[in-house]
Parts: structure tokens; sequence; C-alpha cells
């Protein structure tokens, strides 16, 4: 069969918390033959989405798709204490599934989130936080703060579509912004910057502290006129010049979330920008990494009124991460099985909790294989997020957006494999 | 088929004042008594049920004109105070889902103690466009309850610009086409100019300062859009929240958006922020203006108001007023979230605690009760906390009894500032509500002023949502007998059974309205969007799948 090529336009790319939607796909019998405005990073996710699509496994052996969604429920049923995890590369409708889910199981769930900007939202509890969209930096910052992030090459269309170079209402171009880095290296974000400002490795708390002090007017003292090695006077410098910029941003990146001090760092931070709304506008927005991490929490949250680290074990939700967080509950061998939902633990957790990963029935639903597949007992493939399948995803500053799929898919989607293990368990 | 028999009826448009009949209900409906063979037929197919109310107050579903229930503004809210949820843990039970309540509940607990309290319609009352599509999700998850929101357009840089450049035609088209894109009900205005100055860093007072990008006042944005709403035939008049809400002596700037608007529809939503008068001798520098607000609301007959009564206690305060969660968050001192959402909006969160022994705290408390008893017309003036700004929705039970008893009210006084005599004459106010004004406040107003046709009534073709209340034995019942109706119907479906939520999830409707436009609109507004937004504008209509279950509401 040969079909004729067809385009798509305005498609959301979901590699990234940047969710950029303007990327143009031209299909042609179920493939992809062509993509436009798509940055380094995201085209080798398109051209690799349909490569290493995961079959239907039980304990290595390949069985059909029902058979392997029954062999989770009956999993899922007969655990004391299971853990649901991952979520931040699933569409809102599969997260929203996998809490009913959790509540069902009386399970723990816990995002990605709490291994990256999850202190982030802990410092947020602590002092609130001051936040904009992306498009009102792009519109109106005349100050644009980058903190342990490093969007040239997380982000890369970041700068191009929101910050740096974004050509805005009332900044236009480059020229209208001074751009400041805070970082452990000369990253190349930081190359871009009009000051950087190296950071001695997990010092970021002593710097925002000294920062607080200075635009209240007073002065930190230190014997060899540094702080976090950073010159005082060039800290005192920046303090003066954020009282008089019209709109700062500050976009802060798990160089200051996951760095010592972890929420503590956010809150100081949090704080600064807080205070300086005194003066003139100041607002920050964290540079979230997954797809749909933020979706992750604001689904948990309308439905649990918690954002992460959620047990139902008492059938109502309970909050406390360290206690209900994925790494802690692993790592404390405190679950007795693990349903982990389009991400990769044995990849990223620390080495303790991804190993005992392994001594647990573990099923793991992606589309694609990876480290925790290979470990996994039960396998279930699904559908490509934004590619195959559609659904709600939530950008890095909240704005959600609706996903619609191009191509013909051979699995069902998350949110239907989700639902369907909860139709089992429900049933039984 | 169900039979209510021997129901005592409030039903206010209808003019039924403690009417004893019976009600009929077929599918959602609610009809007129059908004939014999009817009833035969639907007794022979086991659909026939018959309930004995033995005398029982019989109430139209309450409708809550203005709360925030949904969408980006609560659940922030919900993120950012885990210590609001954790004594109030609600388990699964049956097939409702589990969560969390306080101030800030989670969607399904809305849901159920909505219901529980017998209300069975409530307008989300501040939706930004961009953020649109999270409400309709949140919807999705909130039950039993029929429920839409009011679109954030008071701040919005088309309709600003269409405004300066006094393009009427382009403002109705693109206030219609925003409706329709973001499946709003109507439109909000909140803080008109004043928001978009707080982005820009700037402050303005009363309704007449310019000075923001596009040079506009208040008074050109306010007339505009009212003027837009009425011609657009919304079945909601244009909801205000005045510019300079909050500040003592603000009710200057209210009379003159009172004065302004004196030809058009409005509703004017918690009035009682918006009625502070300025006294320079007094310490506190704060008293009531309810007098002056009250007299201006009995002499307009076009405008409606709620009153976004102050109850005690823990609050969760959350507006799209940027600038007044800056003061709140100054004046308190407590944790403070801010958002502005390009080319649209602001908004702002702060949790506070109103204290009884508190004498401001006192003489807002007051200011809303005497705005209550001293606005003549019940039709004119409806039951909010604007949820969970001056309380949450489950205190209205106990503000009805606050405006039923004046024993109650003095009882309350008694434990209040002992000064609070000088700024407020609520102690003399000897006006008692009836139960017919209450079910006008709490359902009928509300429902007319929404444009809800089929609700706030029980009379034939009304939508059956239906509210059974116990009798009132005593004065001192009021409040547990309004908490903990017995029997709730919604959409023809049983709910609440012996006060307790039958333990089935059922989704409510989403109410949208659908104005005509001129689709041309999307391309005049096509290069702007496309250079200040930061999505496309292919990406931003909400798609009918996030509907389930819609009913449009047709403008005139």
């Amino acid at each position: 069969m040969n079909e004729e090529s067809k385009t798509y336009q305005n498609i959301i790319c979901t590699f990234c918390g940047a969710l950029c939607d303007d990327i143009e796909i031209k299909v042609k019998n179920n493939k992809i033959e062509n993509i436009k405005n798509a940055c380094a990073i995201s085209r080798k996710k398109y051209e690799h989405a349909q490569k290493d699509r995961t079959v239907p496994q039980i304990k290595g052996k390949e069985v059909k798709y029902n058979k392997a969604v029954s062999a989770a429920a009956e999993i899922l049923s007969s655990s004391r204490n299971p853990l649901i995890y991952g979520l931040s590369s699933t569409t809102a409708e599969a997260q929203k599934a996998a809490v009913e889910l959790a509540e069902k199981c009386g399970a723990n769930i816990d995002s990605t989130s709490s291994v990256c900007h999850g202190p982030g939202t802990l410092a947020k509890q602590l002092v609130g936080m001051v936040s904009a969209t992306l498009g009102e930096v792009k519109n109106r910052s005349d100050m644009m703060i980058f903190w342990g992030a490093n969007p040239v090459e997380a982000h890369p269309n970041h700068a191009k579509r929101y910050s740096i170079l974004s050509q805005g209402m009332y900044r236009k171009n480059r020229k209208d912004r001074e751009i400041i880095v805070f970082d452990v290296r000369k990253t190349p974000t930081a190359k871009l910057a009009d000051h950087f400002f190296q950071v001695k490795p997990n010092s970021d708390f002593e710097i925002l502290m000294a920062l607080q002090m200075l635009v209240s007017g007073r002065t930190p003292t230190s014997e060899d006129g540094r702080i976090g090695g950073i010159e005082l006077v060039k800290l005192k410098d920046l303090a003066e010049k954020m009282k008089k910029v019209k709109y700062g941003s500050v976009f802060y990146g798990m160089g200051l979330t996951m760095s010592r001090g972890k929420y503590m760092n956010t809150w100081a931070a949090m704080s600064l920008v807080r205070n300086l709304n005194d003066y003139g506008r100041f607002v920050m927005i964290p540079m979230r990494g997954h797809g749909n991490v933020a979706g992750s929490e604001i689904t948990m949250a309308w439905q649990t009124g918690y954002p992460f680290a959620v047990n139902f074990s008492r059938n109502y939700p309970r909050y406390n991460p360290g206690e209900f967080s994925a790494v802690d509950l692993l790592a404390r061998r405190e679950v007795d099985a693990a349903f982990i939902i389009a991400s990769d633990p044995a990849a990223s957790l620390p080495h303790e909790a991804a190993e005992y990963l392994k001594k647990i029935p573990t099923i793991v639903l992606d589309p694609h294989w990876n480290l925790t597949t290979e470990i996994a007992d039960v396998v279930i493939p699904s559908a490509v997020k934004g590619i195959g399948a559609s659904g709600t995803v939530y950008r890095m500053d909240h704005v959600p957006l609706q996903l619609r799929k191009f191509l013909d898919d051979s699995w069902p989607d998350d949110a239907s494999a989700v639902s369907r293990i909860g139709e089992l368990i429900e049933n039984d | 088929m169900i039979r209510l028999k021997n129901g005592i009826i409030y039903d206010p448009k209808n003019n039924k004042s403690a009417v004893k009949e019976d009600i009929w209900i077929k599918n959602e409906k609610i009809v007129s008594k059908p004939s014999a063979e009817e009833i035969e037929s639907a007794k022979n197919q086991g659909s026939y049920q018959e309930i004995d109310l033995k005398e029982k107050i019989v109430m139209p579903g309450g409708v809550d004109i203005h709360a925030h229930i949904a969408g980006p503004k609560i659940n922030t809210g919900r993120v950012l105070r885990p210590e609001d949820h954790r004594h109030d843990n609600v388990p699964k039970k049956g097939g409702l889902r589990s969560g969390v309540g306080s101030t800030v509940p989670t969607s399904y607990v809305t849901g159920y103690r909505y219901s529980l309290m017998g209300y069975t319609t409530v307008m989300e009352a501040a939706g930004p466009p961009m953020k649109a599509r999270h409400i309709h999700e949140e919807f999705g998850g909130l039950p039993f309850i029929d429920k839409g929101f009011l679109v954030l357009s008071g701040n919005n840089y088309f309709v600003l610009k269409f405004i300066k450049e006094k393009n009427k035609k382009a403002l109705k088209d693109y206030l219609a086409w925003l409706i329709n894109v973001t499946g709003a009900f109507g439109l909000k205005v909140v803080n008109p100019g004043g928001v978009e100055a707080w982005k820009e860093g700037k402050r303005l007072r009363g309704i007449e300062e310019k000075g923001t990008h596009f040079n506009l006042s208040p008074r050109e944005i306010l007339l505009a859009l009212a003027e837009a709403n009425d011609e657009l035939g919304l079945p909601h008049p244009v909801h205000i929240h005045t510019n300079d809400l909050g500040s003592p002596g603000n009710y200057k700037t209210t009379i003159s958006t009172l004065d302004l608007l004196k030809d058009y529809r409005k509703h004017i939503t918690h009035i009682q922020f918006s009625s502070y008068g300025l006294n320079e001798e007094s310490k506190i520098k704060f008293v009531s203006a309810a007098d002056q607000i009250a007299e201006k609301v009995n002499n307009d007959d076009k405008l409606t108001v709620d009153i976004g009564q102050i109850v005690f206690g823990e609050v969760t305060t959350m507006t799209a007023d940027g600038i007044l969660e800056y003061n709140l968050h100054k004046l308190t001192g407590s944790k403070w979230v801010n958002t502005d959402v390009e080319m649209e909006t602001g908004s702002g969160i702060v949790p506070m605690n109103y204290k009884k022994k508190n004498l401001i705290n006192g003489i807002q408390w007051a200011i809303g009760l005497e705005l209550f008893l001293k606005i003549d017309d019940p039709w004119k003036v409806f039951l909010t906390t604007d949820h969970p700004n001056a309380g949450p929705f489950t205190a209205y039970p106990w503000i009805i009894k606050l405006l039923m008893s004046r024993d109650y009210r003095l009882k309350m006084i008694s434990e209040m500032h002992n000064k609070l005599g000088n700024y407020t004459d609520i102690a003399e106010l000897e006006r008692e509500y009836s139960l017919d004004e209450i079910a006008v406040i709490t359902r009928s107003g509300p429902a007319r002023a929404l444009g809800l046709a089929n609700k706030g009534h029980i009379g034939v073709g009304a939508d059956a949502d239906i509210t059974v209340y116990s009798r009132l034995e005593s004065k001192d019942k009021i409040a547990e007998v309004f908490a903990h109706p017995e029997i709730v119907i919604k959409s023809g479906k049983i709910i609440v059974e012996d006060g307790k939520l039958v333990e089935k999830l059922r989704e409510g409707k989403t109410l949208v309205a659908r104005p005509d436009y001129d689709k041309n609109i999307s391309e005049i507004i096509g290069e702007d969007f496309k250079n200040y937004y930061s999505i496309s504008i292919e990406n931003y209509p909400v798609s009918d799948s996030y509907f389930n279950n819609l009913e449009v509401i047709p403008c005139s």
C-alpha cells in the first residue's frame, strides 16, 4: 500500500517539559517521513520513537497483551504494599487512572518529581512561589537568571521560543535582556550570558542568602571577600541590578533542587524572588525535564490534595515525602511489588533502590525497552504519547495542552492499560 | 418516575410558600402529574417510586453563583497547603473516591460536600482562558453537581486592544470566540486594568486612572465589557470583582462603578470586600460602608450582588487580582503564590485566618451581614463566601442561621471585639430572613441571575434538582437542618438518602454558553497571537473530548 503523505502542523513535542507546540511532521504509510522545527533532542526522539518497541512479556517470554495485563492485575491485587511509580512521561489521563488504581490497591504512588524538582515543590509549600507562564517572560522579562539550569543542552528550543533569544512584546530580542547564569561550570548556556557566576559546588544556599541580605540593604561578612566562590562585590552589584529591573525572571534547574541543601536552596531562591517584588516584578519557573512531570503533580493534587509521595493504605491519601517517596520505600524494602509507568527507575534511582526492584514482582508499562524492562517480571507495551496516543500534558509553567496522535500504534495507550488493570482488580 | 408527596414546598419563583403538593419527576425533569395509564405502566415496569416526605421542607437544589472549585488556582492552593488537608481525610467508600477536605478540598470531596449540603449547581468563579483545559479536566472528576466557569477577560490583551481601537465588533467577536473555545459560561472581570498594571509594576487606584500599555482607564474597560456582554445576550450579566477590592475607602470605587454601569445588567461579586469605608479619625481607619452600598443596590434594578461573607477560621485566599494577594502577603507575612498568565490575567494565593476577636475581621464579618439585612429585595443578594476566600462553602448553613436568627447574631457579637459597635450597627438590626427568603438567596435568585431557566425552581419543565430538609423544629436547629438535608435529588436521581451520599459516582453536566461570532476573528487576532503567546492558536481551543455531559445554555 502506498498512501499520499500527510503533513501535521503544530504538533506538540513531549520529550521535555518545554512542550514546544510548533513541530511539523510529514507522515506517509504510518511512518514519519520528515520533521520540521524540532530541536536536536526532539528529532532524535522522534526518529527513535518507533524503534526498540516493547512487546508484552511475562518473565522474559512474549505473551498476548491481555495476559500481561492480567498478570499485572494479579501481582497488584496480591500485594500487601505495592508502589506505583513514574508517571512523568505519560498523559494526565493515565496519571488519573494510576491514582485511581493506587487507591483501589491501597498502594503508594509517587512520580519522578520526588527525585528531580520535588524539593522545589516542598519549598513552595513553605514559602509559596511567584511565577508566570513562559510567554509572560518572553514578553516582559528584562533580566533572566538561569540557576543550575542549562537549557541550551537540556531544553534546546527554550532560548528561542521563550527566553534568551525570543521575540516578545516589550522585549524584542537578545539586546533587550540581561542574561545571567549561576552554575558550577561554564555551560553552553553560560556562554550565551552577559554574566556568568561560577558557583562553588554545593554553595547555592549561601549565595542566595547573601543576595537576600544584599537586596535588603545588609552586607554579609566573608573573610576572603567571596561567598560560595563568587566575589562579594559582584554579588552586591547584581543585587542592586535585580532591584532595578522591571520584570526579572529566574529559571532554576536540578543544579539548585538536587545539590546540597535541596529544598532549602529552592526556599532561599523563592524567598529572594518574593522579596524582589517589593521593587519591581520578579518571577521564577522550574525547568522541568520530563514532558508531563508538571502534569503528574497537578493530577495528583486535584485527586489527592498532594503532589507526590502519597500512600493509600488507610483508604484515604496520606502525604509524606521521605516516607512514601519511591526511593525511600525501595531502599527500606517496604514495598512488595512495583508498577512502573513510563519511566526507567533502574537507570535513574540510587543503586540500592533500583537493586531492590529485582527482588520484588515488578511490572513495567512503557513503549520502549529500557533498563527497568530488563528486570521486570511483566512488561506491558503501550502507544507512544504524542505520536500514537492522544491525551493531556502540562508544560513546565502548568499550561495544559492536548496531544493529537498522528500515527496508528499497535498497542493501546497508557491510560487504557492502567484503567484495564483497575477493572480487573475491581472485578476480581 | 418519582412522586414526592406531602412535602412542604418553598419555590419562590413559582410563588409557592409552604405549599403542600405533589412533585412528579420523570427522567431528569419535573413534570405535571402523569396520566393514570402512564403511572400504571411505570408501576408495571417497576420504575415507579413514591416517597412520602412527611411535611418536610422541600426546596430546589442550591445554586452557588461564585466559588473557586476547579482549575489552576484552587489546585495550586491544594499543593501549597498540605497542612490544610491533614486533619480532614475522606476515605473511599463503595464507588466513591477518596480525598481530603478543609478549605481547599480535592475535586471529589468538593462534589460530595456540595451535594450533602443540598447544592446541585456551582459556578467556578474565575478561569484563565489559557488554562481552561485544566478546569475541564477537573470538572470530569467533580461528581454529582452541574458546573460551569466564568472566563477572565478584564485584563486580556485583545480585549484591551479592541477597546482602545474602539472596535466594538471585534471586541464582541473576540469575547464570543473566547467563551466558545474555552468552554466557558460567562465573562468575569477582575480589577479591570489593575492586573495588567501589576504586571507592569504599577498600581492603579479608582476607575479613572490610566497608565498601562493601552493607556485605558478601568472605566473604559468596564463600560465596553458590560455593553458587549449585553449585546452578546449572554445568559449571565458581566460578573465583576471591583477595582480597589479589599482597601479601606473602596466603597467609593464601587459606587462609581455602579453609576458608570447603571444602564447595563451587572453582577458585583463578593461585594462585602468592596463596601469598606475609611474613617481618618478612627485608630484603625476602617469602617462599614454597607449603608451606602445597600442604598445603591436597593435603587438599581439591573444589579445583583453576592456577599462573600466572612467566616471565622482558616481560609485560603485566591484571586486573579494579583496585586491584592501581594498586599495580603505583605499584610500577613503568609506564604504567597503568584502566577502571571501571558496576554490574559494574573493570580495569587495567600492562606489567612479570620479571627473572631480581631476588630478588623469583625467589621468585615459585620459588613457582610449588614448588606444581607439592608438590601431589601432578596432577589438581588445571594449567599456566597467566595469559597475559599472569605470562608469555606461548608459554612453556608451557619450563615443561614445568622440571617434567620437575631439571637444567634447577638450571641456571636458577644464573643467578638468589644469595640465592634463603634464601627457597625449590626447589633441593632432586627430583620430575620424567612425560609422563603433563604430559598431565594441560596437557589432561586442565583439561578435567575445566571440565566438558568431550568434551575432554582420546582415548576414543570425544571431540572429535577431537589433538596429535602428536616422540619425546622426550633431556631437552634437551623444550621443542622441546612447542613444535612435528608434527601437530595439531582437530575431526577437520588444522590443523598437519609443524609448520606449514594455510594456511586455520577457525573453532572458542564454548563456552557455558545454565543455566535464572525469566524474571521481568529484571523484578526492571528498575527499577535503568533507573536506574543507561547503556544499556537491551533492548540488553544478546548476540544469536545473534554466534555462528557454538556449543556449549552442559550443566549438571548
